[in-house]
């Protein structure tokens, strides 16, 4: 379980992230959802330590990050995976050598022993005869799911994802959902996501928190979304052309039975 | 940045594998480049010192005994040096850079690894203890390129270059080029590590850390060449 308790961080005098409180339990995908500039990005660097907050607690199982020696920080750290915007493969390296890193810089096993568990985890992501392609040669979906792969070979307890669907076609991004949300129950990781694709909301965000200017405007679940009157929420949800129809042939049909 | 890289390195094994693809990409792939220049430039040397020293009492060998020491002292280290602060400097920084700015050393540093002591340090050991053997290959080479041209121009026969080139040999002065190397060496890896490290921005940033890192690389070779002849060399 992760806490985060009044968590602050300010660029250049600017507030970014402003006093936000959450919770985020085993077992459960949660979304952190928002505009571009709401602070997403900045609020889950923060949890990964990549960012130092001005203010406030992040808790990983009743261990304050901030109070950890650095030897304790860099266990934690081999307990995290993480899935880039990006993806942040290394590009000069094959797909195999990506996914066997963490085995080769962590664990004393045999090649055997870590190339059976590279071949397990990319079944896993149903990426099968790509070990020796290089990250260029995939397409972006495929690219994603191999930073999955990675993210998870060290049988992972956090999961972190940064916008996992950007640049992927609605069919594709289903998969890496589904696949990110089936690891979780299947591990037991506390996933956390980062988003603002209402598909994902919809498909997998069994909690969901909306930052906007930095601030936690809103938490619940993803059966909540369509029932909220918060305006900011409303708003972010109903940006989507699509979910914009969706609700106006919803009202429509509640004004004909009524 | 220099206490980080400093840091003992959390797996033997992978850090000992990245200094020998280190020796191989800085400096075994600089060998071609070094050797053909100092080829050609031992030749030149050689070309205009005979051309210059025509009196007729001014012994031949005094021709190679000069392109030695110019090669040793000057050429070699120094001349070359600011060549592979383009070629090694440049390569040094647009892949640390783009590793950045792709968001490839975040992912190193979320898994717990020392980003900086894991990218920096192999290339420094491998230019470090690897530049001085390409520093010898150049020197050896200008030497050879100054024979062949003497022979082929007829400005020195062979006996006289050799004569020259084995006279009055000092030692120290080669000791003085190995370390001059070793410190540009030092310097060739950290400063164009240091531009691409903190880079921010995408394509054109990396591009301008690259010129930057070259620049600053080569004047501060420059600077230490000045500084180091004087401490070692001065009386």
């Amino acid at each position: 379980m992760i806490e985060v308790r009044n968590l602050n961080k300010e660029f250049d005098g600017v507030q970014v992230l402003k006093g936000i409180d959450a919770t985020f339990e085993n077992g459960k995908t949660s979304l952190v959802i928002g505009t571009s500039g709401s602070g997403k990005t900045v609020f889950l660097k923060c949890l990964l330590g990549l960012i130092q907050p001005e203010k406030g607690d992040i808790i990983y199982d009743g261990q304050i990050y901030n109070e950890m020696s650095g030897d304790e920080k860099r266990d934690l750290k081999k307990d995290i995976g993480m899935v880039f915007q990006g993806s942040a493969l290394f590009d000069s390296s094959t797909v195999e050598e990506n996914v066997m890193f963490p085995l080769k810089m962590f664990t004393d096993q045999s090649y055997e022993e870590k190339i059976e568990r590279v071949n397990f985890v990319l079944d896993r992501v149903n990426l099968e005869n790509a070990n020796k392609k290089f990250p260029a040669e995939l397409s972006g979906g495929m690219q994603k799911r191999v930073a999955i792969a990675r993210a998870i070979v060290m049988n992972p307890k956090y999961l972190f994802c940064d916008e996992p669907n950007s640049g992927l076609d609605p069919k594709t991004s289903t998969v890496i959902d589904n696949l990110i949300q089936e690891i979780t129950k299947e591990y037991n990781i506390t996933t956390i996501i980062n988003s603002h694709d209402m598909n994902s909301v919809m498909e997998i965000g069994e909690k969901i928190i909306l930052l906007k200017h930095g601030v936690k405007e809103w938490e619940g679940t993803n059966d909540e979304v369509f029932k909220t009157d918060n305006e900011s929420l409303v708003d972010f949800v109903y940006s989507s052309n699509l979910f914009k129809k969706v609700r106006e042939a919803q009202l429509k049909q509640d004004n004909s039975g009524s | 940045m220099l206490k980080e890289v400093f840091k003992r390195p959390q797996k033997g094994s992978i850090f000992r594998e990245s200094i020998f693809k280190e020796i191989e990409d800085l400096g075994i792939n600089s060998i071609g480049i070094v050797a053909f220049i100092s080829f050609f430039v031992g030749g030149v040397v050689v070309i205009q010192t005979a051309l210059n020293l025509d009196n007729p009492i001014t012994p031949k060998y005094l021709i190679g005994y000069a392109s030695r020491e110019s090669l040793i002292l000057e050429f070699s280290p120094t001349l070359i040096s600011i060549i592979l602060a383009g070629k090694v400097g440049s390569y040094i920084t647009s892949s640390i850079g783009t590793m950045r700015v792709t968001e490839q050393i975040d992912a190193l540093e979320v898994m717990g690894i020392n980003s900086l002591n894991y990218l920096v340090l192999p290339k420094i050991i491998a230019n470090v203890f690897f530049y001085p053997f390409v520093i010898i290959i150049s020197i050896w080479l200008g030497i050879f390129g100054g024979w062949v041209a003497g022979n082929l121009t007829g400005l020195v026969s062979s006996a006289d270059y050799i004569m020259g080139i084995r006279s009055e040999f000092e030692p120290f002065h080669l000791v003085y080029s190995m370390i001059k190397t070793s410190v540009f060496a030092f310097v060739i890896a950290t400063i164009p590590a240091y531009q691409g490290f903190y880079v921010k921005g995408g394509a054109i940033e990396v591009g301008n850390a690259s010129t930057r890192a070259v620049v600053w690389t080569s004047i501060v070779i420059i600077v230490l060449n000045y500084f180091l002849t004087q401490m070692l060399l001065g009386k």
